[in-house]
């Protein structure tokens, strides 16, 4: 099981979401989120006084997948959230010990899905 | 089922009430001799009548007016921002507070010569640049019993909020220096000129009897087929694939209820005195506003299953929009067979007509003031009546079909010259400037990239 983690562009949630959909993944969370790699930020200016460097806005992802739907998933984020320019953002893979469905207490591969 | 064949049932008793009843008042004797002309009617001229003493209580309203229709932009702001993204907010503030900047200095040095000096039947030239020859006498022609600033300073605020209404329709793609050049020049070429036709003294529209009580032609119509226009020059938002939910609903309510309550200064306020035909023109403005609202609400209900805020707010608007030249013309049952009509049609063409059409007008700029215009002026020609205004005209259901052909002469008109006119202007200021912000502008949003500026922070 891992936890893949994705930071995109928050115009680009859309095009992700359909994406996901299309390989069988019906399951996300989403944040909103700041930060910025090497865009460098925003300029901003309030009555004269310039703010440089701010942080934009960003959307973040988590999914939890079975293993042999990491790679489907990585695809449709890729696919659904490039646009070939600085600030598409990144994806991020991660080990994932458990997981548990609340309501009826299942674990592992069934309480993904 | 049992409660929407009621509110079907409701909705078409006071249809039928208020058609019923209309009839019955033709034949009753004027409620309201009108003593001051209102600025739209006709000029039955009154040559060589003495000079009439300033009105303390008609300055004090028209003055209270102006800035109740002053409020309207700013409110006009807040309805339009609380309906698109979060990151285009500060843009629609800016672009509604830039036609209060932008408007007002271009009124007082040529704008309002250009409408109101008596010129010729197209426009009124520059007699009064710069304000000259306009000053604390009343100018009789338009209000007999103001000073000749106050009546220029309403007018004003009319010339400022027609601009800004259209901003519904090109809303989160406009680059802002682009918007700005086509304010001036929308303003001068097209506001200018059809409000001098409606209500300048010379204008040809007046002379043949339209009747236009606060704007329904020159406000109304005229931005709605400009948004319309604009929305298709400039073509659809990037990546739209669904309705965009409002991104803060309660800012678009609060903006409809500041309309809602400038409006009053609006179109009791065109009365231009603080008379019965003001109080007249305030009720039905009320009424009509109240009977739209609930209809929208209604043909939510019955539609999508549940009355929906932002349905009552638009209802709302539309009512407003289309009872605006029927104001000092019709009475009580007028008012509510205009605010059950105008949600009607405006739901049809928003719900229905937009989608299949395809055009991108973002906030129904169109869809509400556009077409709910046109059916405020035609309606006008319906429901109007001289018991209620003894310088208007009667409708077609007081037996004057001749006045709805006038109001469909006006109202076609209108459409033809903004329709064209502002198609040029687009054109031409998209082929100088360029109209639409880049596309990496519109994609991180046009607060950032307009104005440096966010309208929300997401931490602190």
């Amino acid at each position: 099981m891992k936890l893949i983690i994705a930071i995109i562009q928050p115009q680009k949630l859309e095009e992700v979401k359909q994406e996901l959909y299309k390989v069988d993944v019906n399951l996300l969370t989403v944040n909103e989120v700041l930060g910025h790699g090497r865009q460098k930020g925003i300029t901003e200016v309030y009555r004269g006084v310039r703010e440089s460097g701010n942080l934009l806005r960003k959307i973040r992802l988590e999914i939890g997948v079975n293993d042999n739907y990491v790679e489907p998933t990585i695809n449709a984020i890729m696919q659904g959230a490039r646009s070939g320019e600085t600030g598409d953002g990144k994806i991020f893979v991660l080990p994932m010990e458990e997981c548990l469905r609340i309501r009826t207490g299942e674990k592992g591969k069934t309480a993904i899905g | 089922m049992y409660r929407k064949s009621l509110i079907l049932a409701t909705t078409l008793l006071l249809l039928s009430f208020s058609a019923f009843t209309m009839a019955d008042d033709a034949a009753k004797a004027p409620l309201i001799a009108a003593t001051t002309q209102t600025a739209s009617v006709t000029a039955t001229a009154q040559p060589a009548v003495p000079p009439v003493p300033i009105n303390a209580g008609d300055t004090a309203w028209v003055l209270v007016s102006a800035a109740l229709v002053m409020l309207m932009t700013p409110g006009l702001a807040f309805f339009y921002g609380g309906l698109v993204r979060k990151k285009n907010m500060l843009s629609i503030l800016m672009q509604c507070m830039a036609a209060l900047a932008v408007v007002s200095v271009q009124w007082v040095l040529f704008g309002y010569s250009l409408a109101f000096h008596p010129g010729n039947g197209f426009w009124g030239g520059f007699g009064w640049f710069g304000l000259k020859g306009v000053g604390f006498e009343p100018y009789a022609d338009y209000a007999g019993t103001i000073p000749h600033q106050a009546f220029m300073i309403f007018q004003a605020m009319f010339a400022i909020i027609t601009p800004a209404l259209i901003i519904g329709a090109f809303a989160e793609r406009m680059k802002f220096s682009s918007y700005l050049i086509f304010l001036v020049l929308w303003s001068t070429f097209i506001y200018d000129p059809i409000a001098h036709w409606v209500w300048g003294v010379g204008g040809f529209l007046k002379n043949m009897g339209a009747l236009d009580f606060a704007g329904g032609t020159v406000v109304h119509i005229n931005a709605g087929i400009a948004a319309l226009v604009s929305a298709l020059v400039l073509g659809k938002r990037k990546g739209l694939s669904s309705p965009i939910p409002p991104h803060n609903l309660p800012f678009a309510v609060l903006g409809a209820a500041l309309l809602w309550f400038g409006w009053f200064g609006f179109n009791a306020g065109s009365a231009l005195a603080a008379n019965g035909l003001a109080v007249s023109a305030f009720v039905a403005t009320n009424t009509a506003a109240a009977m739209a609202a609930l209809t929208w609400a209604v043909l939510d209900w019955m539609t999508v299953g549940k009355p929906t805020m932002l349905g009552v707010i638009t209802g709302a608007v539309a009512g407003l929009v289309a009872i605006t030249p029927a104001a000092g013309f019709v009475d009580v049952f007028g008012a509510l067979g205009i605010g059950i009509l105008v949600s009607l049609v405006c739901y049809f063409m928003v719900a229905f007509v937009k989608s299949k059409l395809g055009y991108d007008d973002s906030l129904d700029a169109f869809g509400v003031h556009g077409i709910g215009g046109i059916v405020g002026a035609i309606a006008t020609g319906l429901f109007a009546t001289t018991a209620v205004n003894s310088t208007g005209a009667n409708g077609l259901f007081y037996g004057n079909p001749k006045q709805l052909l006038i109001q469909a002469i006006a109202v076609g008109c209108t459409l033809a010259y903004t329709l064209v006119g502002s198609f040029v202007l687009f054109k031409l200021v998209d082929l100088v400037f360029g109209l639409r912000a880049k596309e990496k502008d519109e994609v991180i949003g046009l607060d950032l990239s307009q104005h440096h500026e966010s309208a929300y922070t997401l931490i602190e």
